[in-house]
């Protein structure tokens, strides 16, 4: 570095010398390159020791009329030196600040997941929009127990003891209660616990009427049991949704409207039904319900989707109600099957194994 | 399920000429009949009639002896002319030996597909090339096992003049018709008929109904010479008789040896029916038909008279399929009287199937021939009893028409007399009265009902001549009585048909009438609800909480709630943990899984098996469901009818019957937490990751809950489980559930990674718990905070939630936050005791507090933690 320590000190009326002294800070600090070197050419060229402050001191030795001169000519000056140091200081600021983010830049594109994401099961996400739907509607959801009386699986919905209908369900029967493990404990051969696992939702039909009442409008999705071994398109535990809707008025127009509705919901405003007649002993009429599927392999076309009907004035005077003054239709259809139409799963392995990959698609909204 | 052939359902309803299998699926499924399947035809391709020109035996190696023949096929021969045109034969090699030049048989040519998909195409075979094969009956599905090859003149009974070789011989034997296959609903028993099916195809289509059901009053009455039947049922099942109606006739003469015809064979083949022998074939014939169930007995066989009863102690009876059956006090038996003893022995089981005692066989030639009507509910439990679904007992659990059985016996005769050439016996029997028809009144229907429950507009005309159209006698009852001619009708008197038992109210009626006119004439319309109230805490809660676990990275998963003793072994749950207590089922699927769960855990860790199986162990997941956990001594459920309320007692009794069944979620942990990557080896999960996600469920259940060790709940680590408690509004600590690491022997036992973590809490219980009540805001304060850290040194053993309860109790209403940042033991803190750093954060509502109130909150966080033994380090 060329500047020295101590400058020489100048005439303070000596304006050329004064010019030189601010020339050369004003050269010094435009070729400082960096903050430290700044900072040097600051106490250079504005410090104690620098030309500029050396004839400030000396003015106050001048004669009073040349006093005002002086300070005139040196005053300026300074401010000019002083307000070069200050834009370079800000000029050389921004440069080391930019220059730092740009140092500490990373590779955005690394993996970020510390911790694994999490999942909700789609049969429960897809029971959840079910509900939904229906509780846009004006209806509510109602659970029930999976292990009920025969009562309410059966007899409340007109399904006689002897009727070939009760043999059409595949049914676990609840065989006693004894400790896990240990036979002695076990129920006398041949009891009747009459209780059984649910073989459909349609118990929590005869639950609602009678803690409820009419008018009713009720959804009730849950697992349900028949005795089918796993397979593709089988398993021993799914799901349903019911749907039961008893008040005064009611018609299978209205079942249709419900239907149509709820179709829309869950495949989209294409989306029509169908009925063809059929029996289920708790409605009367009855009749199988069919989707329109445009995704159908082999072409569009109907697949069944659920069984529906007007419901049967038995399961009415079953649950207290008088046929006579109010009507009412219900519904069923499974959930898995509705899933696997909804999302193309061809196989219920995948739905029922538990493998954490399996759920991991979903996310938690579907 | 019912097989609609089209030629036969022809003799019933009009059908147009051009009708496919498809279509009368389409038509038949209007009206509720649904397509079970569509059979293909059984054989397809160039299945043509041949004459054998020549049959030269060749003695082989193996010492069979092969006939190697020239067959004429027409103009399917090689130069494509027939042998009278100088053609060539083909040439086929036939092991069979039971025909002979001249003969005309059916050959299979190359190309042909044959019933079971085997397709036939040129061979080498014992050095020749076999052009073809000439057909035995097996071998086109005709049934039939013994060998040979069908000589068409000699074996179907057609004449010689009818048939060219090179004809086609599929439309010849029926055997390239498309089948279809329908699905029969219980309630509608008379569609297991070519009768009720073309009845319906009729109602369907509207094409031309003939009833061959209907009393033609060709069927002779009963005479005192019929053959004597009684009726004795001692046991009728709920007050109805097991048999109220036994038609028989007895046809003598017939020739044991005479064939059933082809058209017959034929039909029944493609129905799904194998034919048998004449006698049987006809009463499978006309069952089919008509929907009667018939039994042809070797009349020389049965002794008189024959006696309609329930089985007696100790009775057996060895079936048609060689089974030897024990019988039940109440199945329905058909019996006769040897030696003079009446009923003494079984022929068979009334309406399911019969014995072999008095089977028809071979040297038959009188036959008596049953046709009855038996009680639905006691053919379906006998059925269900021994398992024998037979033909006869689909029909008659379902209900056949009880007017059949002298039209059907009458068919049988007439058939029989016909293709058997036997003499139909004037004796006729004919006992009993149908009870169903005896007592059916009219069922009452407004005119209005089915626009009511339909939502479609129906004239009463329309009502009427529909329900006519299915066979109700309809009668009119109007309003005004002054004019009964002409004003509105209000009601319908309607008395059901006999073959629809089913019909017994207005609602099946309205269906009836719906169906018909179409069920696509039901308009949409979406009814209005009163408005509901939304889901239910409990609901909301069950997703808050689900949602939660899954952003904290859990992935929610489902298992089936069947487990086994073994299970619980693994768990190292002792033999008297209540957890053991289950409910068993008399059908598991696995014998070694009878029980219902009583915790989800059991099951949630065989998922987490699975996974780790699959190569993912890094694991956090979770399920929500039912567990089953039965009283002890819970009184067992009433069995009670249905079509009536029960009284409120015999709901509570439903109720106290039926095991409790809470709601609980459940997670477990293995491998990482944190999953290692470029910020470093990531986190082992540990229990406090299992406490987390417990406490995390109870916060979004709305739950404070409080944290104990539970050092002895299996299959917890005796030093590692928390049991987590909560108050409930009557201020009593309920049990919510437990977490932490899971017991060494237990992880080793399933094969888990080490130190996998698990937690189960009750949403039921967190539920019951939560008041439910809208939490009730606190102002947040703007004034400064003070912040003061503190460490005490205390007993190692010293739960952390005691020290920080009293650092709590000593803050009082300035302490706004306390948390515990280091834990820390060594040599300067002394053995047996740990040192616990807290920061805690003090401010006041309304103020800045002062350097004085500050101190003074600070001594008494001190006073108060050195009252359980803490002491303040220097």
């Amino acid at each position: 570095m060329s500047t020295p320590d101590v400058q020489a000190a100048v005439d303070p009326l000596d304006e050329a010398a004064l010019d030189a002294a601010v020339e050369q800070a004003l050269a010094a600090i435009s070729k400082a390159a960096d903050l430290d070197e700044l900072k040097a050419v600051r106490t250079t060229h504005t410090g104690d020791r620098s030309t500029l402050a050396l004839a400030n001191r000396a003015i106050g030795a001048l004669p009073g009329p040349d006093k005002a001169r002086a300070g005139k000519l040196i005053g300026p000056r300074r401010g000019r030196v002083n307000k070069a140091v200050a834009a370079r200081q800000a000029e050389l600021e921004a440069e080391r600040d930019e220059r730092v983010l740009v140092e500490e830049s990373v590779d955005v594109t690394l993996p970020t997941a510390r911790t694994a994401s999490g999942a909700r099961h789609p049969i429960e996400l897809i029971q959840e929009r079910v509900a939904d739907f229906f509780t846009g509607l004006g209806w509510e959801i109602a659970d029930g127990p999976e292990l009920e009386s025969e009562w309410f699986n059966f007899d409340a919905l007109n399904f006689g003891p002897d009727h070939p209908a009760r043999q059409m369900q595949d049914t676990f029967y609840v065989g006693g209660t004894e400790t896990a493990g240990d036979a002695s404990t076990a129920a006398a051969p041949g009891t009747s616990s009459n209780l059984v696992l649910r073989t459909h939702t349609s118990p929590v039909q005869a639950h609602s009427l009678l803690e409820r009442g009419v008018p009713l409008y009720v959804a009730c999705p849950g697992k349900v049991f028949r005795t089918d071994a796993l397979d593709q398109t089988h398993t021993p535990v799914f799901h349903q949704v019911e749907g039961l809707a008893v008040d005064r008025g009611l018609t299978m127009a209205n079942l249709v409207g419900t239907l149509d509705a709820f179709a829309r919901a869950m495949f989209g405003p294409e989306a029509r039904t169908r009925l063809r007649p059929s029996f289920f002993p708790f409605t009367e009429p009855s009749a199988e319900m069919d989707l329109w599927f445009p995704q159908k392999k082999g072409g569009a076309g109907w697949i069944e989707w659920g069984g529906c009907g007007m419901v049967n004035p038995n399961v009415l005077r079953s649950a207290g109600v008088d046929p006579e003054e109010y009507s009412g239709f219900a519904f069923g259809m499974g959930i898995e099957r509705t899933l696997m139409l909804r999302h193309g799963i061809a196989d219920m392995h995948d739905i029922v194994e538990g493998d954490v990959r399996f759920s991991t698609q979903f996310g938690t909204e579907i | 399920m019912p097989r609609i052939v089209k030629d036969w359902l022809a003799d019933h309803v009009e059908l147009p000429a051009d009708l496919t299998a498809e279509r009368l699926a389409e038509a038949l499924v209007k009206v509720g009949l649904e397509e079970e399947e569509i059979h293909p035809a059984a054989v397809t391709g160039p299945l043509v009639v041949g004459r054998v020109l020549e049959q030269v035996p060749e003695p082989q190696k193996n010492g069979k002896t092969i006939n190697w023949c020239q067959v004429d096929v027409g103009p399917h021969n090689e130069d494509g002319k027939p042998a009278a045109d100088g053609g060539t034969p083909r040439g086929i090699v036939c092991g069979a030996h039971n025909f002979g030049v001249g003969d005309l048989v059916v050959v299979s040519l190359p190309g042909t597909t044959l019933p079971g998909g085997f397709e036939i195409a040129a061979r080498r075979t014992y050095g020749h090339v076999s052009d073809g094969m000439i057909c035995s009956p097996a071998e086109l599905g005709l049934g039939g096992d013994a060998g040979g090859i069908i000589v068409l003149p000699r074996d179907m009974g057609f004449a010689e003049e009818d048939l060219t070789p090179g004809q086609d011989a599929i439309a010849l034997l029926g055997l390239g018709e498309e089948v279809l296959e329908i699905n029969v609903t219980p309630d509608r028993g008379y569609a297991f008929s070519y009768r009720g099916v073309a009845r319906e195809y009729a109602h369907s289509t509207g094409a031309k109904f003939t009833d061959r059901g209907a009393l033609t009053g060709a069927e002779p009455a009963a005479t005192p010479d019929g053959f004597d039947v009684r009726l004795e049922d001692g046991k009728p099942i709920d007050g109805r008789v097991g048999c109220d109606r036994f038609v028989t006739r007895i046809v003598r003469g017939i020739d044991p040896a005479a064939p059933s015809p082809e058209w017959m064979r034929s039909r029944l083949e493609n129905s799904g029916m194998r034919s048998i022998s004449l006698a049987v074939d006809v009463t499978n014939y006309v069952m089919l038909d008509l929907g009667q169930p018939l039994h042809a007995y070797d009349l020389a066989r049965v002794a008189a008279p024959l006696v309609v009863r329930r089985s007696a102690p100790g009775e057996t009876l060895t079936t048609l399929d060689d089974v030897e059956r024990t019988l039940h006090a109440e199945d329905l038996l058909i019996t006769d009287s040897p030696d003079g003893s009446a009923g003494s022995r079984v022929l068979g089981l009334a309406g399911v199937m019969g014995g072999e005692s008095t089977e028809v066989s071979s040297v038959t030639t009188d036959v008596l021939v049953e046709a009855a009507h038996f009680d639905p509910t006691t053919v379906a439990r006998t059925a269900r009893r021994h398992k024998i679904p037979s033909e006869a007992a689909k029909r008659f659990e379902r209900g056949v028409d009880p007017l059949l059985p002298a039209v059907a016996a009458q068919r049988v005769v007439e058939l029989l007399v016909e293709h058997g050439g036997g003499t139909a016996d004037p004796a006729v029997g004919d006992v009993g009265e149908p009870v169903a028809t005896a007592t059916r009144g009219p069922i009452m229907l407004k005119a209005t009902e089915p626009t009511r429950l339909s939502g479609v507009e129906y004239t009463p005309e329309q009502v009427r001549s529909t329900l006519e159209d299915v066979g109700c006698v309809v009668t009119e009852a109007r309003s005004d009585a002054s004019r009964p001619e002409s004003g509105p009708v209000e009601t319908f008197a309607v008395t059901p048909p006999s073959w629809r038992p089913d019909l017994s109210e207005p609602a099946d009626l309205v269906e009836e009438v719906v169906r018909i006119q179409g069920y696509d004439q039901i308009p949409s319309v979406l009814p209005k609800a009163p408005g509901g109230r939304g889901l239910t805490e409990e609901q909301r809660t069950r997703r808050s909480v689900a949602r939660a676990l899954a952003e904290a990275g859990f992935v929610e998963v489902l298992s089936y709630p069947f487990v086994g003793a073994s299970d619980y072994d693994a768990l190292g749950l002792p033999a008297d943990d209540a957890r053991r207590r289950s409910v068993r089922l008399a059908n598991p699927l696995a014998e070694d899984r009878p029980y219902m769960r009583t915790n989800l855990l059991v099951t949630l860790l065989e998922t987490v098996r699975r996974n780790v199986s699959r190569g993912l162990s890094d694991l956090a997941v979770f399920e929500t469901g039912l567990v089953t956990r039965p009283a002890p001594d819970a009184p067992t459920a009433p069995a009670l009818p249905g079509g009536t309320r029960p009284s409120d007692a015999e709901l509570e009794a439903l109720a106290a019957a039926t095991p409790d069944q809470p709601r609980r979620i459940a997670g477990v942990l293995t491998g990482r937490r944190v999953t290692a990557g470029w910020w470093g080896k990531g986190r082992a999960a540990d229990w406090a990751d299992a406490v987390d996600a417990a406490r995390l469920v109870a916060r979004r259940a709305g739950v404070e809950v409080t944290v104990a060790a539970d050092p002895t709940h299996l299959p917890w680590h005796p030093g590692r489980c928390a049991k987590l408690e909560a108050t409930d509004a009557a201020g009593r600590t309920r049990l919510i559930g437990h977490a932490g690491e899971l017991h060494p022997k237990v992880v080793d036992a399933l094969g888990l990674p080490a130190r996998a973590c698990a937690f189960e809490v009750s949403l039921t219980d967190l539920v019951t718990v939560a008041s439910g009540e809208p939490v009730a805001a606190s102002p947040v304060s703007a004034f400064p905070a003070a912040k003061e850290d503190l460490a005490f040194v205390v007993d190692a053993a010293l739960p952390a939630a005691t020290l920080r309860e009293a650092i709590v109790s000593g803050g009082g209403d300035l302490l706004e936050d306390v948390s515990l940042f280091d834990i820390f033991t060594g040599e300067q803190i002394g053995e047996g005791r740990k040192s616990l750093a807290y920061a805690v954060r003090l401010r006041a509502a309304d103020r800045t507090l002062s350097a004085d109130e500050v101190r003074a909150a600070r001594e008494a966080i001190v006073a108060a933690a050195e009252r359980i033994g803490a002491v303040l380090r220097a």
